[in-house]
């Protein structure tokens, strides 16, 4: 019989199972498959901080949601058109995401009562007629995978477990995706045990050659590659980008990177990333606390690294201290902060923007320090490539701030020429005649960069206020208010050295939506949608944090309404309307999640209706 | 980064006197504080270990102890309470060429800084610690430390303290610590011999230094540094001599039941063959264990002098050698080759 093979713009997959089912791995496979065919991707792994969770409860789902499709795509999608329960739990607390008639395939095997008990169904939802919207798949997984792995020499236990696969097997027929990537996936995974590289690979295979023989499956679907910039492209997560974004930067700078961490969900895989290019020269160090993580990193400053570290919101907090010594130092360093939902410990496998005022103002004294926030997955390298250059020259400390759903996240990404990126010089000094450990370049205000082992430049720093050029302690009021200043001026100045802020749409109008960090697929998507229908709105969507970019004040004032949708109570909000005495408005949520593009564009309907 | 001559060609390092490693800064201490004596004998003894000028790095945290580095005239970072460990360590991580010296304090460096502390001793680094221990809080005017004895009565324990004090000696050996001194502000030419031994020794050197707080805790231990009552109450540490004691030298230390017991070398039927002998480079801790425990003993002398002294690779060498053997295995790193090592695709 042949099949049907329908083309489609776009469709949004969702695996769901337990936290040991795998969803994670195949998720992350049919994403590398999607984005080899040319597809634009992105993606939303959602798990629970638990490793592994009661078997089949609802507290264990784990889930891996991915868009794909022929167009440019910013988001993982708001609803899906597949659904992947590997048991009762994963479809209940999932199937509200699937687009009615959207399709469901059920791992049959575990609808038995006790699973169905376990995720608090009473009656068995294969059986009641409650799908009856969707186009539902029973499939015997289970039983299947184990038919097909009868071969080998696998127990009933260990075939089980190779059901992720047959499960990818599916989807890939289902999307008519090779499968060449995850052959070689489990190959390399498995390389030490050949007849689990021989198993999963039988179920891989068998997955796909049972939907093209049974009849349940009569239609496959095909989605053209999207139109992208040309160059060469690969897949590549947040952290991940990060973490190429530091090794450039040791490399283009002649600086050796040393990154000190602590493990804190959900920046652990920037220091798991790291560790493995020691051939780099690149050195981490898993400290004991989060201060001696950022104190590692401080210490390689001062004699002359690329000092780097990195955590999650409390672990910021644990370096605040630290952060201050680097601004009253003025030592060169980065330091991320992969947020998540808080306060204390919160969610911690769920995204958030909480952080941004803690960034700006969660420290004693009068602190500043330039803030900089990636706004996509592939964005992350760029975003702290800059972090990086603003640090050495500006000799400061410079945050970094990303989220969970943009570190975990996926997208597609143009890999840049090494010789594109900007250069970032360093100038150790050398001259002892009439050097001061405090004095000043004229224009950026960055004192200089004397290293230990330098003859005739000793000389003493600390966290006491410092004499103005000479650096030795001070209690002198008028010095202290003027050093104070000069901290302050030197990041503001840095604000001569960004580019202009880019608008998406006209430059005037009735709505800016003024976004920053990883809302930025939901809200350029619902600006799409809402300009498409005619409406009078455009996007700028801020990097730069702190110093805010010299020219927004002006674009601001061509608007008649500021939108400014944030995953927290309106943080950047509060700076905004201080900075600018503009009555901006906020699109608010604290859920753990990002934003659906419908929630910013029904905001946005709602003001240019004008009864907000 | 940075071209390193000196440790390619050898250049004569010019003759450095104790001045050249005084800075210009008022030193502030309280007059008749212990600090000066050990600033004095750091001073004197750093021209004398070869190591040019420029490639000294002092780091402190904070309290009195702490404003050392600035009285160096050396590269010198006054970091923030308890951290320095840190700061040490990254800077010896980044450049392992460089001197790199911890002053720190009982506060300092076993209450805020505990945790730094014990990681520090464990992880080795060629780094030298010097633990000014005067058993009080200075500069916050004169609250009880971690190593204050319990009952201590300060302003914050009107009623006495109620902790038991940490022994820095069994903490630091408990942490692994390779090289673990004892010295006295009081005795200029033992401590200058301690530090010596501290930076001659290839690991983390710790040496704590019974310090003098004048003003908070006056005399905590003129009875091991006076010259009426120190040879009764301490022993000094000799490797491969037995513990021997007392103005006359007529007194020994022997094991009773896991005990040490003073005995008279003059009276009755003792052996010498009985003496404890020291061995600081046994690399099996029990002795060094033994004789810290001796400073909370009564009636037995406090062992002064290095309780242990072992070989350990050090975590920066560890280091350097990962990074070398991923450069031989997969070959220097290759920024346009990392950022291409995926399935990639063209669009053209």
């Amino acid at each position: 019989m042949r099949k049907d093979v329908q083309s489609i713009e776009s469709a949004t997959l969702l695996f769901a199972g337990d936290s040991g089912d795998g969803s994670q791995t195949i998720g992350t496979q049919m994403t590398e498959a999607s984005a080899i065919a040319g597809n634009d991707v992105a993606t939303l792994p959602d798990y629970p901080a638990e490793i592994r969770a009661p078997a089949g409860s609802l507290a264990g789902v784990s889930g891996f949601q991915l868009h794909f499709s022929s167009e440019t795509i910013h988001t993982p999608g708001d609803t899906c058109d597949v659904l992947v329960a590997m048991n009762p739990a994963a479809l209940r607390v999932n199937l509200d995401k699937l687009k009615p008639n959207g399709i469901l395939i059920v791992n049959t095997d575990n609808f038995a009562a006790r699973n169905l008990k376990l995720a608090g169904y009473t009656d068995n939802p294969l059986e009641d007629g409650s799908l009856v919207k969707y186009q539902v798949f029973p499939v015997p997984l289970t039983r299947l995978t184990r038919d097909s792995l009868k071969g080998t020499s696998l127990a009933h236990r260990e075939a089980d477990r190779c059901k992720n696969f047959f499960a990818l097997g599916m989807v890939c027929w289902l999307y008519n995706r090779q499968m060449d990537n995850t052959v070689k996936f489990i190959r390399e995974k498995y390389r030490k045990k050949p007849q689990y590289v021989e198993a999963n690979t039988i179920a891989l295979k068998a997955g796909n050659v049972y939907c093209e023989a049974t009849e349940q499956f009569a239609t496959s679907y095909e989605v053209k590659p999207a139109h992208f910039e040309p160059g060469t492209y690969r897949n590549i997560e947040g952290n991940m980008a990060a973490a190429f974004g530091l090794i450039a930067a040791s490399q283009r700078s002649g600086l050796p990177l040393v990154y000190g961490s602590y493990p804190i969900t959900p920046a652990s895989s920037i220091l798991h990333e790291l560790a493995k290019y020691k051939n780099f020269g690149v050195i981490t160090m898993q400290m004991e606390d989060e201060i001696a993580a950022i104190g590692a990193a401080i210490g390689a400053a001062f004699s002359g690294a690329l000092g780097a570290t990195g955590s999650s919101g409390p672990g910021l907090a644990l370096k605040s201290e630290s952060i201050n010594l680097a601004v009253m130092a003025e030592l060169p360093l980065v330091i991320c902060n992969i947020q998540r939902s808080g306060p204390s410990t919160g969610m911690p496998t769920k995204t958030e923007q909480t952080d941004l005022l803690q960034m700006f103002y969660g420290r004693n004294g009068e602190s500043p320090v330039p803030i900089i926030a990636a706004s996509r997955p592939a964005d992350c390298f760029e975003t702290i490539y800059e972090a990086a250059r603003i640090a050495v020259k500006y000799m400061t400390p410079v945050i970094f701030m990303s989220e969970l759903y943009i570190a975990f996240g996926a997208e597609p990404w143009r890999i840049p020429e090494v010789s594109e990126l900007p250069s970032i010089k360093v100038h150790y000094e050398t001259t002892a005649d009439g050097f001061q450990p405090y004095m000043r370049d004229e224009k950026t205000l960055a004192r200089p960069w004397a290293i230990p082992g330098t003859p005739g430049l000793e000389h003493r720093i600390g966290g006491l206020e410092k004499a103005d050029i000479s650096g030795n302690v001070s209690y002198d009021p008028e010095n202290h208010e003027q050093m104070s200043l000069l901290r302050a001026e030197k990041v503001a100045r840095i604000a001569d050295d960004i580019p202009p802020t880019e608008i998406f749409g006209e430059p005037e109008g009735e709505l800016l939506v003024l976004a920053w960090g990883g809302t930025y697929g939901a809200v350029r998507t619902a600006v799409e949608h809402k300009l498409a229908e005619g409406a009078s709105v455009s996007h700028v969507h801020l990097r730069y944090l702190n110093p805010l970019p010299s020219d927004l004040g002006g674009i601001l004032k061509q608007f008649d309404k500021v939108l400014i949708p944030e995953l927290n109570f309106g943080q950047l909000l509060k700076l905004i309307r201080a900075d600018f005495l503009i009555d901006a408005v906020g699109l608010n949520k604290v859920q753990g999640l990002p934003f659906y593009v419908f929630e910013v564009e029904s905001k946005i309907h709602e003001l240019l209706r004008g009864d907000a | 980064m940075r071209k390193r001559t000196f440790t390619e060609i050898p250049v004569a390092v010019p003759t450095l006197t104790k001045k050249n490693f005084e800075s210009d800064q008022d030193v502030r201490w309280c007059p008749g504080c212990g600090d000066y004596s050990i600033l004095s004998q750091t001073q004197r003894i750093l021209p004398d270990l070869g190591v040019p000028k420029e490639d000294f790095v002092f780091i402190s945290g904070i309290g009195c102890s702490s404003r050392f580095p600035y009285y160096m005239n050396a590269y010198g970072f006054h970091t923030i309470h308890g951290r320095a460990p840190t700061v040490a360590a990254g800077v010896k991580v980044a450049h392992p060429e460089l001197s790199v010296w911890v002053i720190t304090g009982d506060g300092d460096a076993l209450s805020i800084g505990g945790n730094h502390f014990i990681h520090l001793m464990r992880r080795n680094f060629d780094i030298n610690v010097l633990l000014f221990n005067n058993q009080i809080y200075g500069l916050t005017k004169g609250q009880y430390s971690p190593t204050s004895e319990q009952g201590k009565t300060t302003f914050s324990t009107p009623m006495g303290s109620l902790d038991n004090p940490f022994n820095p000696i069994s903490l630091a050996l408990a942490s692994g610590a390779t090289f673990v001194a004892r010295s006295l502000d009081r005795d200029p030419e033992h401590l200058r011999g301690v530090i010596k031994a501290a930076f001659e020794h290839k690991g983390t050197s710790f040496v704590e230094i019974y310090q003098n707080c004048n003003v908070y805790n006056d005399g905590a231990f003129f009875s091991f540094t006076e010259k009426e009552t120190k040879a009764e109450n301490t022993v000094f540490l000799e490797h491969g001599e037995p513990l021997v004691f007392g103005k006359d030298r007529d007194k020994g230390i022997r094991l009773n039941e896991f005990q040490p017991e003073v005995f008279s070398l003059t009276e009755g039927n003792y052996s010498p063959d009985e003496l404890i002998k020291h061995n600081q480079y046994a690399e099996n801790p029990t002795l060094a264990y033994f004789l810290a425990r001796m400073s909370v003993i009564p009636d037995v002398p406090h062992p002064i002098g290095v309780f242990r002294s072992i070989k350990h690779a050090c975590y920066e060498d560890l280091m350097a050698q990962q990074v070398e053997t991923a450069k031989r295995q997969r070959g220097e790193g290759d920024l346009e080759a990392l950022l291409n090592e995926a399935d990639t695709w063209r669009v053209e």
